[in-house]
Formats: structure tokens, sequence, C-alpha cells
């Protein structure tokens, strides 16, 4: 992962001449933004790691982050529509990568948490994810093992009595910031200049994303970096499509239940119907109406299926539902809330290929080897590439 | 900024009496006495300039259609209710049947009473013929809740720039839709509607607060784009007298606001598209009211940008807009009762401001 400061200089020097590079870190990627109360530590990654894999913080002890987040599939639950928490019970949402979160400015598919540190919080008392009752459920096994003890003693200089969430979840997000990853075909081509790197399809398939695809307005790249995400959230008519009849009743109930003390996490997992409101459960602004947060796009190829409710199982249905002007199929009818951003592309059928050509070079080495599989079990015939 | 209103919000909310959420608007709405003692409050909604255009057939602008549409879905979201809503003119493009049956179609969603103003590209086609089917009279006052609510058709001009001077219709229409044009002509009420207005007003005790909607601005502000009224200083010393008078304008696409005597102007935004600041464009001296606080120019990626609708409410007699911006923060233009005229509550102080962008 950790490349020498000099090689990388002589593989972007034709490109970008007068950036210097400021981090070390995969290709493609800017430094890592790290909390100053939350600096990474081997031992806390290695603390982290364990808590994020252990299945006792969960009502029925068989389900940990690592359930939804699995490693093998770049920590998703691919080819899950949305997520399964105990008791195979569903959630209403996608589990989103924590491959590269670290860059993340908000947390969750509707931003409800702030960082790593919040968003670690929640899964383990939400009832359709790891249902613990309270959090000192999950902080009373953690003082009785005598392991985790030890470590978040030597990590935070805490006695057992003392471990709290904040220490909980700050391990957490430290082993999560360590699940970043760069480059990709695509960055030795942009950003090494490695000219046979990707097809010439795929880089067609950039111009599309830089043009007619109107893609990186809100999947941004920068100079030296691409993250491929604005940070910012957007209707984009998945979802919300569905239940244009009922946003009113919908949103005049849940104002109602919010104001009266409603918890929001536990509610937009609970119902899908509300969970289509999306960022505007979280912040009561009718521009964020069944908005939600751009996604990376980074490893895209192999997180399938798309959207915030995993309702597009392919990458050209996501590319035509775009091209669509918001709808998934052309004779549905639009949301009014539709983001002013999302307007029918006219694409070319050779340029919806493009594009999910050069979405496909976005895949780190580490992931490569998913692909096959993630392509079966999305049910697509044929090889892409 | 945000985070503070909202929580202004949320604290009124859990401390309010009534229990019954009070705006989805990140407002903080205050309960607002109104008007003469112990008169109720209210609420109504604004959506102005919507341009809708047709292409040809039964194919229309995207991009406006979704501007009105979207309009129209979040007024109906509004809470507590507003008692009506306004349409500020500039329904239709170029003022056809199928332009003017397509955006009354749209605005036919509304859950509310709806009261229409006249915009010159919904009358130069056919004179307010087919606009009159729909919506009937040009010009009309109504008593709402303590307060005299009067709707100008104020954009008329002279007759004999309207009659007999075009070879067709459409020529009328096109000649009043241009900017800085030189056979253009600009926006008046008319003698007839100043002396209904004269005679309207005589009714009306001196103490009632007034609510004037009209399409054009009852102030000079800029000729060359008819941000104008040609007998804006007779229409003000009719005004005068009145305690407390508030001119609600479409028109501009911008938000503009200003005070001169006892009368508070303020613009509405379109939901269409912006129109940048006659200062910033223009090659002519800008008389833009300078307590306007400029907006930054539009996104062109979202075609929303810089688009938008109000919510107003009174507030002793004045009223209280509350711009639903998308893409943008939220703004708010409330009279201020202690400078006496109407002000932006946020990006007044300039230490709050988004710094503008000068260059085009």
């Amino acid at each position: 992962m950790n490349k020498s400061l000099i090689a990388m200089s002589i593989a972007v020097g034709n490109l970008i001449l007068a950036t210097p590079i400021l981090a070390e870190g995969p290709l493609g990627l800017p430094g890592l933004p790290v909390p100053t109360d939350n600096p990474q530590t081997p031992e806390k990654i290695a603390l982290g790691s364990r808590l994020f894999n252990d299945v006792r913080f969960s009502a029925t002890g068989d389900v940990s982050c690592a359930t939804c987040h699995v490693a093998e599939k770049a920590f998703t639950d691919s080819p899950l529509s949305v997520s399964e928490g105990i008791r195979k019970l569903t959630g209403t949402r996608n589990a989103p990568t924590v491959v590269n979160a670290a860059f993340n400015k908000t947390q969750f598919w509707d931003g409800r948490s702030p960082d790593l540190e919040d968003q670690a919080l929640h899964p383990f008392v939400n009832p359709v994810e790891m249902a613990l009752p309270n959090h000192d459920a999950l902080l009373a096994i953690v003082r009785g093992d005598p392991a985790y003890v030890q470590s978040f003693s030597g990590v935070f200089g805490v006695s057992a009595a003392a471990i709290t969430m904040k220490e909980v979840t700050r391990a957490i997000a430290a082993f999560e910031r360590t699940q970043i990853s760069g480059d990709s075909p695509f960055d030795r081509w942009y950003f090494a200049g490695e000219q046979d790197a990707i097809s010439a399809q795929a880089k067609r398939g950039f111009t599309t994303f830089l043009g007619n695809g109107r893609c990186v307005s809100c999947h941004a790249i920068e100079q030296d970096f691409a993250v491929f995400t604005d940070h910012l959230f957007h209707n984009i008519g998945i979802g919300i499509n569905n239940i244009q009849d009922k946003v009113p009743e919908l949103a005049r109930a849940f104002q109602v239940a919010k104001n009266a003390g409603l918890d929001v996490d536990v509610a937009v997992l609970s119902d899908a119907d509300t969970s289509h409101l999306g960022r505007f459960a979280v912040d009561d602004q009718f521009s964020s109406m069944g908005s939600f947060k751009t996604s990376t796009l980074r490893n895209i190829d192999v997180t399938a299926p798309y959207m915030h409710d995993g309702s597009l199982k392919t990458l050209r249905e996501v590319v035509e539902h775009y091209n669509n002007g918001g709808v998934t199929k052309p004779e549905d009818p639009v949301n009014p809330f539709l983001s002013g951003g999302i307007r029918p592309l006219n694409l070319t059928e050779q340029e919806i290929d493009d594009l999910v050509a050069f979405m496909e070079a976005l895949t780190s080495p580490q992931f490569q080897s998913l692909k096959a599989q993630s392509v079966a079990a999305a049910g697509v015939s044929g090889d892409a590439q | 900024m945000k985070n503070i209103a909202v929580s202004n919000r949320r604290d009124f909310l859990r401390t309010t009496m009534s229990g019954v959420i009070a705006g989805m608007l990140p407002v903080s709405l205050v309960r607002l006495s109104y008007g003469k003692e112990g008169g109720p409050d209210f609420t109504f909604a604004y959506i102005s300039d919507s341009h809708i255009q047709q292409v040809k057939g039964n194919q229309f602008v995207r991009n406006w259609d979704r501007g009105l549409i979207r309009a129209v879905a979040e007024a109906n979201l509004l809470e507590p209710k507003p008692d009506f809503v306004v349409f500020g003119g500039d329904l239709a493009q170029l003022g056809s049947k199928p332009e003017l049956d397509h955006g009354a179609e749209m605005l036919a969603k509304l859950n509310y009473k709806t009261f229409m103003v006249m915009g010159e590209h919904d009358y130069y086609l056919d004179l307010g013929e087919y606009w009159s089917k729909l919506y009937g009279k040009h010009y009309y006052s109504w008593n709402h809740k303590g307060v005299h609510f009067i709707t100008l058709n104020s954009i008329l001009t002279y007759d004999d720039w309207t009659f007999d001077r075009w070879e067709s219709d459409e020529r009328r229409m096109n000649e009043m839709a241009g900017l800085d044009n030189p056979n253009g002509s600009p926006f008046m009420i008319g003698a007839k509607q100043m002396e209904w207005l004269r005679k309207d007003l005589a009714k009306i005790s001196k103490d009632t607060p007034i609510v004037v909607f009209s399409h054009s601005p009852l102030q000079k502000i800029y000729k060359g784009w008819n941000f104008w009224t040609e007998e804006a200083d007779d229409i003000q010393a009719m005004l005068k007298p009145f305690d407390k008078v508030n001119v609600i304008y479409g028109h501009v696409h911008q938000i503009q606001y200003n005070q001169i005597g006892n009368i508070a102007f303020t613009s509405v935004m379109s939901t269409a598209w912006p129109w940048p600041y006659p200062e910033s464009y223009a090659l002519a001296e800008s008389h833009l009211p300078i307590l306007t606080v400029p907006m930054n120019r539009a996104d062109p990626f979202n075609e929303r940008d810089a688009t938008g609708w109000q919510f107003m409410s009174m507030h002793t007699g004045r009223v209280d807009l509350e711009f639903n911006l998308y893409n943008n923060s939220n703004r708010t233009i409330a009279f201020n009762t202690a400078k006496g005229h109407p002000e932006d509550t946020t990006f007044t102080d300039p230490e709050n401001r988004i710094p503008a962008q000068q260059h085009f």
C-alpha cells in the first residue's frame, strides 16, 4: 500500500508537473483524513478490527459489523439488495462499502452521521441490525472480556469500568480508516500516465463521464485525486418514484413523529416508504426530499446491486436510469422533487456501454478477483471486458 | 447558519402550545400577531414566473415544467397549511392557449385557493382573452382576516403600442418579451385601472394593512428590462396615506427589497430561471434598491439553481418572506420594525455573506 514518494513523483510527473505529492497512499486518493482526537495506531486498528468482527454485539449473538460489510465482498453484502440483520430481518438500504468511507464527509446514505465514530454507534442498537437493547449491553461484554480490557487499557489507558462507547467507536473507526483503496486501472492511466492501463472504450467512457453523461458534476474528480463524490445529496428518482402519491402523507406523519421524539435511525431502516424520504428525514428541507448521498464509484463493479435500496442490478441499468432522466423505465412518471441536475441525456448505446466500461476500470487490485463472482451473482450473462 | 435555524425551529416546535407542527420550512416560525389588534395569524404561499413554453404539440420545455411542478408539490407539503396561494404572473411564455392550459393543469394540483396575477407573457398574444376564460378578472381586491389585498394588472402599456402597431399578435407578444428592446414599451396600469384603484382604496380605513400584488415592480428600477411601472410615483402617492403597505411583485426573477415611505417592496423568485442583477449586466445605470443583497450566479448544471418559490407570513401588518431556494441556502426577507424596512435576516450582515461572483 505504501509507495515511495520518489516513485510516485516520477509516475505522475508527466501529468501534473506542478503538483507536489503531499501524502503517501494509494494512487488516486487524497491524504487520509484522521481526526486529531483519534490518531491511528496499530494497536487501536487491531482492536477495532476485532470489535468490527465480534458477533457477540448482537441480540442473537450471530451478527457483527462484518455481517453486512464483508471484507471478501469489498466490505458490502453483495448481492443483497438491502441488508439482513438478526433473524434475517431486512432493513431498507443497500450496505454501503466501508472501503474509502474514511473520505466521506457524512456517513449513511442520508448522511445522518457526521463521521465514522458516530456512525458506528447506531447499528448495534437498531432493531433490524444487531438489535442490542442499548449500548450498555455491548459495554458489559467488552468490560467482561479480559483480552478487550487489556487492549482498551493499552490503547486508551482506561480501566475496564471506564470503557465507554467513545473508545469502542474510536477503535472501530480507526480500523475502518485502514480500508482505503486506489491504484485502479483508471488511476494508473489518469494520474500516472500509464497509457495501456485501461481500454480505448474505458477512455471513451471517461470522456462521456465528463461530458454528455454529466456524471462528474456529482461524482467529482480533482486535479490529483478522485473520490468520485461531491459529498452532497440528490434526488435522482430512486425509491421516491414509487411512493409519489404518498409523499404528503408520509412527510407529515414523519414530521409529527420526529417532533414527538421518533428515532430517525430506527424509522428509516424499519419502513421502506419512510426510507425513501431520504435526506429530508434528517434535515427537514423540502429541497432534500427523496435525496441520497452521492456514493463513490470506486470498486463499483464489484458491489452490485446499486442505489440506496439496491433496486438496480447492473451498472448498465444505472446508466439507463440516468439516461432516462431519473426514471428506471422511460414511461415511468418523474417525481416532482427530482434534482435539477438530472435530466434526459440522450446517450447513444455506444456511450452507455463506454460509461460502463469506464466504471469497470475503477476496481482496485485487491478486489479484481471479485468481479467474476459479482457478475455471476447479479445474474448477468456475458463478459463485459 | 442552517443548524441554528433548525434548532430555533425545533425549540419552537417543542414549546408551541398547539402541539401541531408549525411549518416544514427550516425557519423559526414565531407566532406573530397580525394587523389590527386581535387579528388572526395567517400564512400564504407565492409561486411566480413559470414561463411554461410550448416546443411543439404536446411537447413543452422540460426545465420550466419541472420548476412549476416542484413548487406546487412543495407548497402542498406546507404545515400549517397556507390560507391561499398567489401565482405572480407569467404562467406562459408566449401566451398561447396550449401554454396557459398546460400551466393551469399543473397549478390545479395545488390544494389551496389560488389567486392569479397577470404577467406580460400571459397577456400580449390575445390581450388576456384566454387567460380571462381560465381565471377571470385582470385586477381585483378582497379582504382576508383584517387585511386588504389588491391584485393589479401592471403590465399594460400605451394604447398606440398595443393596438394597430404590429402586423401580428405573435409579433406583439415577442416585442414585449424582449429585454433592452428599442421596440418595447414601459409597463403601466393605465388610467382606467388607476381610477378603479382610487375608488377601491377610498373604502379602506387608513389603519388597515394593505398588500398589493403586481407582476412588475411598482417602483422604477431598470427601464430596459421593464423592472418598471410607468405610473409608479402616482400609485405610491395613492398608497401613501395608509399606515402599512406591502407590495409583492414578480417579473424580476431575483430577490429585491426596498422601502419607500410606508411601502415595503419585495420581489419573488421565478420557478423557471434567474435573471442577473441589472447592475452586473446592463450597460445602463441601475437603480436597484440599495438594501438588496446580490445573489451569486446560477450553477448551469443544476436547472433549479437560483429558482424557487416563497412562503409568506404576516407580521404586524407586514409580510415576511421565506424563500425556498434549491441548491442554495434558503433566505428570509422580513420587515425589521426597528429599522422600518425589510431586510435579509441573515445576509444583511456582511460578515455572513457568501462573496458574490463579480465576473461573468
